[in-house]
């Protein structure tokens, strides 16, 4: 027998499989189970969304599109940009339609990084970030967000990490899998640290609609950022639309159009059909998203005040759907407690580890789940710390 | 207040408690505000949406169009009023179009409602002409879809 093991590149070999798999595999095959566990809305796309794409279908439209995506979708996401945030993009070179946030951020990281290239990055985040910076050749550097800091990163901690190979900052807010948001004057202070020591902002705000009690602000809506931010973003959240597969990079046209190249090569352009819904939800979606929106804020009022009724402390998470409570209070580690509530309670949790070091002690808990689903697995969690 | 109105009409029976921890409000804001908003009028009444055909009642319902010819002191206010008082009535509305009023009637057969039409509603001097749809099956009600739908299929861990 061959090993075929051999073939594999020496690159694919160093990167860490991911640590949410296991818990993946665990809830694999068991029935009833409450999930908390998952990173996509509960809502199904609005009708009107899934009604353009059918609508699509059924007039032919099963082509390639442009490799940017379709014109009209560039210049609905870029009005969307300019009305909410006041930031100009020109969608003829500065927007560039993906495959999902993913490939967004895999393009930029492939478009920027050398070899040995340090890409700085704020923990807990999403996943996919620390595996993407190694495929493109470069080598992430954590910084770790603290409870105290409500999981905020300071201009202090990336200027800390900076070195002279230093080439972006990876900023995610609203964050997966904490839930925290940043303040004007949070960012305005990293804006100066990336002035001075002229750097790059990779910056995923796919959660910025899923902002509650107060508004988002758009890293490249800061003095001077628009130059130095790439700036991804899609339907997935906003919309409910994860399974279609709907994000987009924008920034200055050098650097867009470097991704595009890769786009073009790999890719070639995002599912025509989603497009199509994506233009749709752009147009005429904003009082469906705001319903869920709204929906999603009671949920996370209830859920939140729930868990630290339970004694699991929890700061106020106002930014996409995650709870972050932290479990120091049951003297169990976050995997104990999140294996132990799965199988005596069937309370699917992922451990905040699997999103960084500094997650460790954390649970994320989606409250993308109806509330009678949210009520019961409190009941759950509570019977199980009993 | 349009929080807890939204809430309320998806769920007129939830607890002020489990609204109060919904919206951000003491119970003791939310219960005062539910009475002003049921004392205002605000909130008429709260009611069941009901699958009769599950329970296996016989109700038939009927939708009913009329053209109706205003007399010279009274508006369409004073002949909706009047047909809204019958309680076979469920609903009646103004609506533009070829007709004036469209009713909503409930009865318990075909006949029922073919003679309430005949006898109340065809007989009064405003009512020009009728038009009866017999409602052969509810897919929706007040919002809310009277079918099954398919569960969705999400994954029960995701990144």
């Amino acid at each position: 027998m061959t090993d075929v093991k051999k073939f594999l590149s020496d690159k694919i070999k160093t990167v860490p499989p991911s640590g949410i798999r296991k818990y993946f595999d665990m809830v694999i095959g068991m029935d009833d189970v409450i999930s908390l566990g998952v990173g996509e809305p509960d809502f199904v796309t609005p009708w009107h969304i899934r009604e353009a794409c059918i609508y699509s279908l059924e007039k032919g439209h099963t082509s390639y599109t442009s490799n940017s995506g379709l014109i009209e979708l560039r210049e609905a996401i870029s009005d969307s940009f300019h009305n909410d945030y006041g930031v100009d993009y020109n969608p003829e070179d500065q927007v560039l339609v993906t495959t999902g946030v993913s490939e967004a951020a895999d393009l930029a990281l492939r478009a920027l990084v050398n070899p040995g290239d340090e890409v700085i990055l704020h923990e807990p985040c999403y996943v996919s970030y620390k595996p993407s910076i190694i495929l493109s050749g470069g080598t992430p550097v954590p910084v770790s967000t603290t409870r105290d800091n409500e999981f905020r990163v300071t201009g202090e901690q990336i200027e800390a990490a900076v070195t002279e190979r230093t080439k972006a900052i990876i900023l995610s807010y609203p964050n997966n899998p904490t839930g925290a948001v940043m303040q004007k004057q949070d960012l305005e202070e990293l804006a100066d640290v990336v002035v001075e020591h002229d750097l790059l902002v990779i910056s995923d705000e796919v959660y910025d609609k899923l902002t509650y009690n107060g508004k988002h602000t758009c890293f490249s809506s800061l003095n001077g950022m628009e130059e130095r931010t790439i700036l991804l973003n899609g339907l997935s959240k906003s919309h409910a639309m994860t399974g279609l597969r709907v994000g987009y990079a924008m920034g200055p046209p050098g650097l867009i159009s470097a991704m595009l190249l890769i786009h073009q090569y790999t890719m070639l352009c995002a599912p025509i059909t989603a497009q199509m819904g994506a233009i749709e939800a752009l147009r005429n979606g904003e009082a469906e998203m705001q319903a869920m929106v709204r929906e999603y804020n009671r949920r996370r009022r209830l859920f939140v005040t729930g868990l630290n009724r339970l004694g699991l402390d929890c700061f106020e998470p106002r930014g996409a759907f995650y709870a972050f409570p932290s479990v120091e209070s049951t003297g169990m580690t976050s995997s104990q407690f999140a294996e132990e509530l799965l199988h005596q309670q069937k309370v699917a949790v992922v451990p905040g580890e699997v999103f960084g070091q500094s997650g460790d002690g954390f649970l994320r808990c989606s409250y993308a789940s109806g509330l009678d689903e949210l009520k019961t697995a409190l009941e759950k969690i509570e019977d199980f710390l009993s | 207040m349009n929080e807890i109105l939204e809430i309320i009409e998806q769920d007129p029976k939830k607890d002020p408690s489990e609204i109060a921890l919904l919206t951000g409000y003491s119970e003791k804001e939310v219960k005062t505000r539910i009475k002003e908003l049921e004392d205002s009028g605000i909130i008429r009444k709260y009611k069941a949406v009901i699958d009769w055909d599950k329970v296996g009642e016989e109700y038939v319902y009927a939708i009913i169009e009329l053209k109706i010819t205003l007399g010279d002191r009274s508006g369409y206010d004073t002949i909706a009023h009047r047909i809204a008082s019958f309680n076979e009535v469920r609903s009646i509305r103004l609506i533009s179009g070829d007709h004036d009023l469209s009713l909503t009637v409930r009865g318990k057969s075909m006949k029922d409602v073919a003679f309430f039409v005949a006898e109340k509603i065809a007989t009064l001097d405003q009512v020009q002409s009728t038009v009866t749809h017999f409602v052969l099956k509810t897919y929706k009600e007040d919002g809310v879809p009277l079918f099954e739908q398919e569960k969705s299929k999400r994954l029960a861990i995701s990144p």
